[in-house]
């Protein structure tokens, strides 16, 4: 039951072979089980958790279903819950009762959803590794010695060890994909203004998107038929009529023109990734893709434009933790600016502070023409790098991540190390563009551990049903969204 | 361009994150590092090009100037800070959010 795809658990669930609180309750077993090792979920509450899997029972029981009402998922710690913990990993909002739900957390709950948690991340979704997250790092369940990838290194972990059916994440910079890609599962970051960011924390308003996590692209497809929407909360959601994202799930590939950009395949890329990818375009060529060499020269320049915007969007937004309505206040202060001094330091872990500094340095008088506006017309340059890619093919191929999953500890001490994880996935949320991250197999590390890598398909704006469909045909023929770890736990100790 | 430690003591100042003379010091060097990540944007020429704020070219949504939200008062001062100066007590009073005083 663990294994099957969100279809299957609808199907069972509603012929009433399973019930929502047998499918949940098998569920919160291995998260009791796992959890504690994996440290994926940071928030449980298990009488919330299966009271929504008895009103989905009900609501199956008197024939009003729909498709997923009844499947429990993962929630990332980033979307407010009502009366649920709502942190974003931080000791700022350690104490926070979310008093309204994010717009995303409505729309499950309204198709019946179950909530199961809130997973891990890093914190206010700063980071590759989750390891800036203040309630501790996350296991990759393929091997505990590493990252799982970030910032939704939670809800990546619990797909991966299926302690859920499936998770929702962010994507700022790569949150969605470079953990999919880590920890080997199927995440989709949609065209930015699909998914309302209302209720969800902000980062940096004009890259932040929320989108699916799941094992296959059916379950992110049918993920988005419930989390994509018009939603006049958030100013950018883009008013558009519904779309049925399976609808194309099985159209032929045949003639589809695949873009592969020559940034992507040169240095930096571990080689033993880019054998992966190779087969993976390999078996496109099978299903009848023509590839088309493309460039994307703007691609090296995506990593500086986007922590110069990042940050400076992040210094803004998060100016509202000041200790006063919620949020963390400083024990002792001596007045108010004291008390916001004090209560900022304490409140924020080093890699926000980080960000913080640098957003409010590249904003600040006599820097912003030669960062900020810069940054922004470099912007437009890897936008526009895109537009002319996309003019001679559909979807764009590529690794989502330049390497498999590193260990931790490893990176945590070089900030631009660990930007540099990002190559690949940041220049799509600079766009606007829908990407996705897709498992294309298993590479060998240095030290001779197999590990999942993810292959990554970038489409025009809007395009994603078409991504669907081009993942989704590749799933058919293959079994690397299948594979699952084995997990191992430490020894009890006595 | 070199930053200095009084340029972090600034920045932090203007971010009102408190930063003592150790954090600064280590402050610096991390920053100088990303600093020299995000110097590689000045090589480009970018003369003539319309900066991008976004990737969507949006307007402004109007609405009907009707009352849309209800009072959460209650619901949101639920989440006040603790006072603290030696008070366990929540930072709210009278429907207000208490601070030092700032006007004499």
């Amino acid at each position: 039951m663990i294994n099957s795809s969100l279809k299957q658990l609808g199907d069972l669930l509603q012929t009433k072979k399973i019930s929502s609180v047998e499918l949940t309750q098998t569920f919160l077993n291995r998260i009791q089980q796992y959890n504690p090792s994996i440290n994926a979920y940071i928030a449980l509450d298990e009488a919330r958790t299966i009271a929504q899997a008895k009103a989905a029972d009900e609501r199956i029981a008197s024939g009003n279903a729909m498709p997923l009402t009844g499947v429990p998922f993962a929630q990332k710690d980033i979307f407010c819950a009502k009366g649920w913990q709502t942190t974003c990993g931080s000791k700022m909002l350690a104490n926070f009762i979310a008093p309204y739900d994010a717009h995303v957390i409505t729309q499950f709950d309204t198709a019946g959803a179950v909530n199961l948690g809130k997973t891990n991340m890093d914190e206010f979704a700063m980071g590759s590794s989750n390891e800036t997250s203040y309630f501790g790092g996350v296991k990759n369940p393929w091997s505990f010695d590493r990252v799982p990838g970030g910032s939704s290194g939670g809800s990546a972990a619990a797909v991966a060890a299926r302690l859920c059916a499936a998770a929702t994440g962010t994507d700022t910079g790569g949150s969605i994909r470079q953990p999919a890609s880590l920890c080997g599962f199927t995440g989709l970051k949609p065209t930015y203004g699909v998914v309302s960011r209302f209720g969800m924390i902000a980062f940096a308003s004009s890259l932040d998107q929320a989108g699916p996590m799941a094992k296959s692209a059916e379950d992110c497809a049918l993920m988005m038929n419930v989390m994509a929407g018009f939603d006049e909360r958030d100013s950018t959601s883009l008013n558009r009529e519904k779309e049925d994202y399976t609808r194309d799930l099985n159209k032929p590939l045949q003639g589809l023109k695949v873009g592969l950009p020559k940034e992507y395949f040169s240095e930096g890329l571990d080689t033993n990734v880019g054998k992966v990818i190779e087969a993976a375009i390999a078996e496109y060529k099978k299903l009848g893709a023509e590839i088309v060499d493309i460039s994307l020269p703007n691609t090296g320049l995506s990593i500086p434009v986007y922590y110069v915007l990042a940050p400076a969007e992040a210094s803004s937004n998060l100016s509202r933790y000041d200790g006063v309505r919620y949020g963390h206040r400083a024990a002792e202060y001596t007045d108010l600016m004291d008390m916001y001094n004090k209560s900022r330091a304490e409140g924020f872990g080093a890699e926000v502070k980080r960000r913080i500094l640098i957003g409010t340095y590249v904003l600040s008088a006599g820097y912003y023409d030669a960062y900020y506006l810069k940054a922004q017309q470099i912007r437009r340059l890897i936008a526009q790098d895109f537009v002319e890619a996309f003019k001679q093919c559909d979807v764009i191929m590529g690794p989502a991540a330049p390497s498999t999953a590193f260990k931790a500890g490893e990176k945590v001490d070089d900030p631009v190390a660990m930007y540099l994880q990002d190559i690949y996935t940041i220049s799509t949320n600079l766009a606007g563009l829908p990407g996705m991250s897709v498992p294309a197999g298993f590479a060998q590390s240095d030290d001779g551990v197999s590990l999942p890598v993810g292959l990554q398909i970038i489409g025009n704006y809007f395009d994603e049903a078409r991504m669907l469909n081009v993942a989704h045909k590749y799933q058919q023929v293959t079994d690397w969204h299948e594979r699952m770890p084995e997990l191992v736990l430490p020894k009890e100790a006595k | 361009m070199a930053l200095s430690i009084e340029d972090i003591k600034k920045v932090a100042h203007l971010a009102r994150i408190e930063v003592t003379d150790s954090d600064a010091a280590a402050t610096l060097s991390k920053l100088t590092g990303i600093l020299g990540l995000i110097e590689q944007m000045q090589a480009v020429d970018t003369s003539g090009i319309e900066p991008m704020s976004h990737s969507q070219d949006l307007n402004q949504r109007l609405r009907e100037d009707v009352v849309t939200k209800i009072n959460l008062r209650d619901e949101f001062q639920k989440n006040a800070p603790i006072l603290g100066n030696g008070s366990t007590l929540p930072a709210v009073g009278d429907g207000l959010y208490l601070v030092p005083k700032v006007i004499e």
